[in-house]
């Protein structure tokens, strides 16, 4: 009951701060939505039992990525609205309605299709050795340095590239 | 239901208050450290010795006008302070005093509550504690702190990754093989990490020193403590971040700084010197030592890291900028991965 | 009761919220956020159905989702800044240098 609660006043927000993301017109004011919103999706995972997630949530999305938006918006204060200029071409009103039909044909499907039953057989894919482990930390940590541990490297290869290609877009002369 | 609801909201009070006490009272050892340190005796009119001192600047602060820029975003200018102040607050939740006692019969522990991913929480709390900076110095909409709140806020990220690098060292220790040679499994949890200090005799402070200095510089960094104060200092030059704050929004960054600083001393505490432990603890010859209150223990030790703070202000001459970022990139982070895998190679050969 | 039906509900719904925003602004530091929401919408969704099998792989692969985002920011905002001093627009309707 009590978690009934949580996770509808949970989800109603963020909802409602993704819509706020989407539909200011100050660009300051959408990434701090942004940034509830993220915090309310930490909650959520910690409603899920993923509380090694929540934290690595706020820690890299909320505390890191966001940062990074907002020092990019205050680098780029314009003086004129940056959405003057408007493309002929564009549809923007048909833009919704379509996304509304879409987000119908999904709400059905996640509704009506696929009874789960019993959990399948899949359930013991994570290796009986981490799946002993207690804790949800220790049982991600194992996951990610024994079955997982070729893509962990290949995504720590990533962020280097990642880093590396940011400096040298970012910087003003080589 | 007294369990479960009264007990938590009376803890948190009490932490609360507590904490809001302590941080104005810092403001009054800081002054008179650093007068003490400079030869002469601080502030003496207010009450007997000063003590006072801290009541007469909240009734200043308070009465103060309080100015808006004309045209500043409202909002944002209004939300700044209270983002600074709030993760400042919420970290003490997972601080532990002191282990579970009897209390009239019901078992009462000295912490508001335990998750088993205390210390990750602390860290990302402290790194949502930036934005109460950045927007500080957007909200004013002037140049001067637009500036200084981007650089603060690169300093504290940068040291950020510093600190949390060198903290997952920390971490490795409290996994280990026991005497009968069954391997504990190292925890997150801070009351697990002082439980682990207790499991093996000793504080982490002995086994591992390079963390401890590296975990106190970048705590100093982290809440633009001096030497790495050029944020605050750009005040003496042209503005700092809250140069367009006045009244109790200025009070509010002041005290989440020295929030901040209480709870970086905290942690230390906890990770580094036991927490609510004794000096050697868990030996039977030093008994004696636990007639000692285990919360008296903490805020001891805890006091000593302040005074630390308040010392090293008092003593140490400003970073400039760049020589800041060159220390936290090309210096502490380096050190840090090399204390980690250090950390890891002597487990392995030691087990 | 919450059943992972619930969760994959607010997920499509974020998911479509976010796919709105990369259509309908024009400002390209919001569809950046958009897409940001996208992922967080994946995200929840992969959580959901490991809690449900209790399974830790969902949250494996939700870290790296994470770490991968973190990437794109990264990169992204760096393209941002790069083509903002050249040609001082974020207004993607006004990005068509490669238009006759």
């Amino acid at each position: 009951m009590a978690q009934a609660i949580a996770f509808y006043f949970v989800a109603a927000c963020i909802l409602g701060f993704a819509v706020l993301v989407i539909s200011t017109k100050d660009t300051v004011h959408s990434v701090l939505f942004l940034v509830l919103d993220f915090l309310f999706v930490a909650a959520l995972y910690v409603l899920m039992n993923a509380e090694f997630l929540a934290v690595i949530q706020v820690l890299v999305y909320a505390g890191g990525i966001v940062v990074l938006y907002l020092f990019v918006v205050m680098l780029v204060n314009l003086k004129r609205p940056p959405e003057a200029h408007q493309d002929p071409h564009r549809l923007s009103r048909t833009g919704p309605f379509l996304a509304a039909a879409v987000l119908l044909e999904l709400g059905a499907i996640a509704v009506m299709g696929g009874e789960a039953g019993a959990p399948p057989a899949a359930a013991a894919a994570a290796s009986p050795f981490c799946a002993a482990m207690t804790g949800n930390t220790e049982q991600v940590g194992c996951l990610l340095y024994t079955s997982y541990l070729i893509p962990f490297e290949i995504a720590s290869m990533l962020l280097l590239v990642a880093m590396v290609g940011a400096i040298v877009l970012a910087k003003r002369e080589l | 239901m007294i369990d479960q609801f009264l007990i938590p909201v009376l803890k948190i009070a009490i932490v609360l208050n507590a904490t809001l006490v302590a941080v104005s009272y810092m403001v009054l050892l800081e002054r008179k450290v650093i007068a003490w340190a400079q030869s002469r005796l601080g502030p003496m009119r207010v009450g007997p010795y000063g003590v006072l001192q801290p009541i007469a600047d909240a009734l200043k602060l308070m009465i103060k006008e309080d100015i808006t820029p004309v045209r500043a975003d409202r909002w944002v200018f209004t939300a700044a302070p209270i983002i600074s102040m709030v993760p400042a607050l919420i970290i003490y939740a997972v601080i532990p005093f002191g282990p579970k006692v009897h209390f009239f019969g019901r078992e009462v522990s000295f912490y508001i509550t335990d998750i088993n991913v205390g210390l990750l929480y602390v860290v990302s709390v402290a790194s949502v504690g930036v934005y109460g900076i950045i927007l500080a110095g957007y909200a004013s909409n002037s140049k001067y702190p637009l500036l200084s709140s981007l650089r603060a806020s690169a300093q504290l990220i940068s040291y950020e990754v510093a600190v949390t690098l060198t903290l997952v060292s920390v971490v490795l220790l409290t996994g280990y093989v026991d005497a009968g040679g069954n391997p504990v499994t190292g925890t997150l949890s801070m009351v697990g990490i002082v439980n682990s200090q207790y499991d093996q005799k000793i504080w982490f402070v002995f086994y591992q020193p390079v963390a401890f200095v590296l975990v106190l510089i970048g705590g100093l960094a982290e809440t633009n403590r001096a030497p790495f104060d050029l944020p605050e200092a750009e005040q003496e030059l042209t503005g700092g971040f809250h140069t367009e704050y006045s009244g109790m929004r200025f009070a509010l960054f002041f005290l989440a700084e020295y929030a901040n600083i209480i709870v970086v001393s905290s942690v230390v505490t906890t990770l580094f010197l036991g927490g609510w432990l004794p000096p050697f603890p868990n030996t039977p010859a030093l008994h004696v030592l636990y007639y000692i209150p285990s919360w008296v223990w903490f805020f001891v030790k805890s006091f000593l890291f302040l005074y630390l703070f308040v010392w090293i202000r008092a003593t140490l001459p400003r970073y400039r900028y760049d020589q800041l970022m060159r220390l936290g990139w090309k210096f502490l982070i380096p050190l840090a991965i090399v204390n980690l895998l250090a950390t890891g190679l002597v487990k392995v050969l030691v087990q | 009761m919450i059943t992972p039906t619930h969760y994959m509900l607010l997920s499509a719904a974020l998911f479509m919220i976010g796919v709105i925003g990369v259509v309908v602004r024009r400002n390209i530091i919001i569809i950046f956020m958009s897409i940001e929401l996208i992922l967080n919408a994946v995200n929840i969704n992969l959580i959901a159905f490991s809690n449900q099998l209790h399974n830790a792989t969902g949250q494996v692969f939700a870290v790296f989702v994470i770490a991968v985002a973190a990437a794109e920011a990264a990169v992204g905002l760096g393209i941002i800044l790069a083509f903002y001093r050249n040609k001082e627009t974020i207004n993607i309707d006004e990005m068509n240098l490669m238009r006759s």
